[in-house]
């Protein structure tokens, strides 16, 4: 009779199929790029333990490269995949996601877990027509670093222009992203939103004005300048943080990564200053670039509710801290930039969360890997750029991109 | 087979014996013939379909038939024929220089006496390496601050090709062809097997140079080796996607390849009317090259059997 007993528990418990775990509980695949530093994977054992068995999240994880990983999980929507359940979101993800029906939006209860207390910029980067299509996990953006021991700290109203005469004055570069890629795009629109600009308006119109001109009139200059670094139409974020450890320069435009990677060389961390973006103009404020990651639910999941709960559980408090200590990821949420943990991981806290606050976020549009195309396309390569022209070309590719044309 | 020809003069009656293996003909034929129309027939029909289409997957309501409005749009954009000019000069420097080195070195192959294993192995490995990895190895010995070229005596330090259209160009044909050329060697070298030696030694007899025999008997006699090689090799090139894919993503620095041009469009862009359509022309135009080749190469070889007869 025992034997009997056993083997149909047996066979209940193989019969619970893939998509539960041997202990019932449901699976939640959280699709999201590879995090080196061991918060994800931490989070997501946090979060098993704490569901007490309800489901159990399995970390797929995703390449480092934004454009990469929108092709893999785009890709999965599209086909309808049930088994992809929470998304890592680049903040510029949302607006095409969310039209394409591929997320869910989150109402009522959900939405106010996902707004409390989160930053101004973040929060600007899960809306899309009024909706809210994710939680904000952690955020960036790009800070000017400098050689506290070769050039004084520039002043608050700093601008590119003067940046670029003072590296030319000193025999020295910028390090910037100048690649036709998603850095370019992340470039270009700060320069523009910098100026006051815009390239795509609140109703997802194509808007271009003069201040595309100006940013590229910035770009020209650096680019033909002698201020500009080795490879400056191929360097990316990467390549920007080596040349800037190999002292060619005293200026460098990046994500808050370079400062805990600084560590390795000895003694150089301690030569690292930090400030605010450079302005566009001299009586604009700078409007920093905006990065990190959303957590967004697919609309294919089989487990919806659960996977809220799995999403709400990752991006709490303590996973953002963890984020921050582990991975060198900024919170979204604005209190933790007091914490001490936060404070310790990122000594330029301060100007960390004014930047982020200040920061314009990407074109937010259904069509953005269109349109961010095309910006790469207008501003590349950076020593060929016609400022004077610069409007005119921008607006027309923008415009075959909305459309869908060819460009 | 032979008894079916025998029985043909009568006309009109086949046997029992013919129909039952043309039968079997058919039915041994068949499991190849559906493979190949699951595996390539209907994809190209599902493209030549969704080339007619306005179709894009994140908007998907919005799917209407709009005939050959795709193909309007792509032919008359400046971009695919900026595009198929990039294509081309890859495609034309790469394959020649390919074929004059793959001569040489398929010449080195054939008449090396001692080490012959050890010769053609050294000259594959190349072709064994994996072209993605070839090409970073490429893309890194060129960038300015971590790559050996810079460094190297004689080349200025801030030397950085990869920051232009030539040098861009330049250095993904030179990837193309460290990478081929022992493809190309191998192919010419299953030709210079075909010239037998009593030629060369007759002609040698008659007081012909090296050159003379070479130009006269070699190449003539190689000619269908050669334009299976060429073919081969231009269709290829054609295609070329990886090695700029990663030596200059995303087609930078005016690099971008008609092949590029087609991922762009379907896989970053999601517009698939648009892309099929891309697909489809590169598909033409490889036809084209194939037919103009097999022309070429149909009509010589023919001539040659004929005199050779």
């Amino acid at each position: 009779m025992l034997a009997v007993l056993a083997s149909i528990a047996f066979l209940t418990a193989c019969g619970v199929g893939g998509d539960e775990g041997g202990s019932g509980a449901r699976a939640i695949n959280w699709y999201v790029f590879n995090e080196p530093g061991g918060a994800f994977d931490k989070a997501v054992a946090d979060c098993n333990k704490e569901a007490g068995g309800k489901y159990k999240i399995n970390y797929v994880k995703l390449p480092t490269d934004a454009n990469q990983q929108r092709e893999l999980v785009v890709r999965r929507l599209a086909a309808k995949d049930d088994s992809i359940d929470l998304i890592g979101m680049d903040v510029i993800w949302t607006a095409e996601l969310a039209e394409a029906g591929w997320i869910q939006a989150w109402e009522g209860e959900r939405r106010k877990a996902a707004e409390e207390g989160r930053l101004e910029g973040p929060l600007k980067t899960v809306d899309y027509k009024g909706k809210v299509y994710g939680i904000p996990f952690t955020s960036n953006t790009q800070l000017l670093w400098y050689r506290k021991d070769q050039v004084d700290a520039p002043p608050e109203d700093f601008t590119w222009d003067e940046m670029i005469d003072q590296a030319v004055e000193d025999k020295k570069a910028i390090e910037v992203q100048g690649a036709q890629y998603e850095g370019l795009t992340v470039w270009m629109n700060a320069l523009i939103a910098g100026a006051g600009g815009q390239v795509v308006d609140q109703s997802g119109k194509v808007k271009v004005d003069d201040s595309a001109a100006k940013a590229a009139a910035i770009e020209s200059k650096l680019a033909k300048s002698t201020a500009a670094p080795p490879g400056m139409s191929t360097n990316k974020e990467d390549e920007a943080r080596i040349g800037f450890e190999s002292e060619r320069s005293n200026y460098q435009v990046n994500y808050t990564f370079i400062y805990p990677s600084a560590a390795a060389i000895k003694g150089f961390q301690e030569k690292i200053g930090w400030a605010r973006y450079p302005r566009t103009e001299k009586d604009k404020e700078s409007k920093p670039p905006l990065g990190g990651i959303n957590i967004g639910v697919s609309s294919y999941t089989k487990n919806s509710d659960l996977a809220f709960d799995a999403a709400e559980c990752l991006t709490s408090d303590e996973h953002q801290i963890l984020a921050a200590e582990l991975g060198g990821l900024p919170p979204t949420t604005e209190a933790l930039y007091e914490d001490e943990k936060v404070k310790k991981a990122f000594p330029f806290a301060d100007v960390l969360s004014e930047s982020i606050d200040a920061a314009a976020p990407r074109p937010v549009t259904p069509a953005y890997s269109d349109i961010s195309l095309a910006i790469q396309k207008s501003f590349h390569p950076p020593d060929s750029i016609d400022p004077d022209g610069a409007e005119s070309t921008l607006r027309g590719r923008m415009e075959k991109a909305a459309e869908g044309a060819i460009f | 087979m032979r008894q079916a020809t025998e029985q043909k003069p009568k006309k009109g009656k086949v046997t029992d014996r013919a129909k039952a293996e043309r039968k079997l003909a058919y039915m041994l034929c068949a499991p190849a013939v559906i493979a190949m129309l699951l595996v390539t027939g209907y994809p190209i029909g599902y493209a030549l379909y969704l080339s007619f289409q306005k179709v894009d997957l994140r908007f998907p309501d919005e799917k209407e038939f709009v005939g050959l409005s795709n193909y309007v749009d792509v032919l008359t954009s400046t971009t695919w024929w900026s595009d198929v000019f990039v294509t081309v000069i890859i495609m034309v420097i790469s394959v020649s220089i390919e074929l004059v080195l793959g001569m040489a070195i398929a010449l080195v192959m054939h008449r090396a006496i001692f080490g012959r294993g050890g010769v053609r192995a050294a000259v594959l490995i190349p072709y064994g390496i994996v072209t993605v990895v070839a090409a970073f190895t490429w893309r890194y010995a060129f960038d300015p601050t971590a790559g050996f070229v810079a460094g190297l005596p004689l080349v200025p330090d801030d030397y950085a090709p990869l920051s232009n259209q030539s040098g861009s160009l330049l250095i993904i044909i030179l990837a193309e062809v460290w990478k081929t050329t022992p493809f190309m060697a191998l192919l010419l070298l299953a030709g210079l097997a075909l010239v037998p030696d009593e030629l060369h030694e007759a002609a040698k007899v008659d007081g012909a140079s090296t050159l003379q025999r070479f130009v006269r008997i070699t190449l003539p006699l190689m000619r269908p080796a050669i334009l299976v090689a060429l073919l081969f090799r231009t269709l290829d090139a054609f295609r070329i996607f990886d090695a700029p894919f990663i030596i200059q993503p995303g087609g930078a620095n005016g690099t971008e390849t008609v092949s590029i041009l087609g991922y762009n469009l379907l896989i970053n862009r999601l517009n698939l009317g648009l892309g099929s359509a891309v697909s489809i022309l590169i598909f033409i135009c490889v036809i084209l090259i194939a037919v103009l080749f097999v022309k070429g190469l149909g009509a010589s070889t023919a001539q040659q059997t004929g005199d050779a007869k």
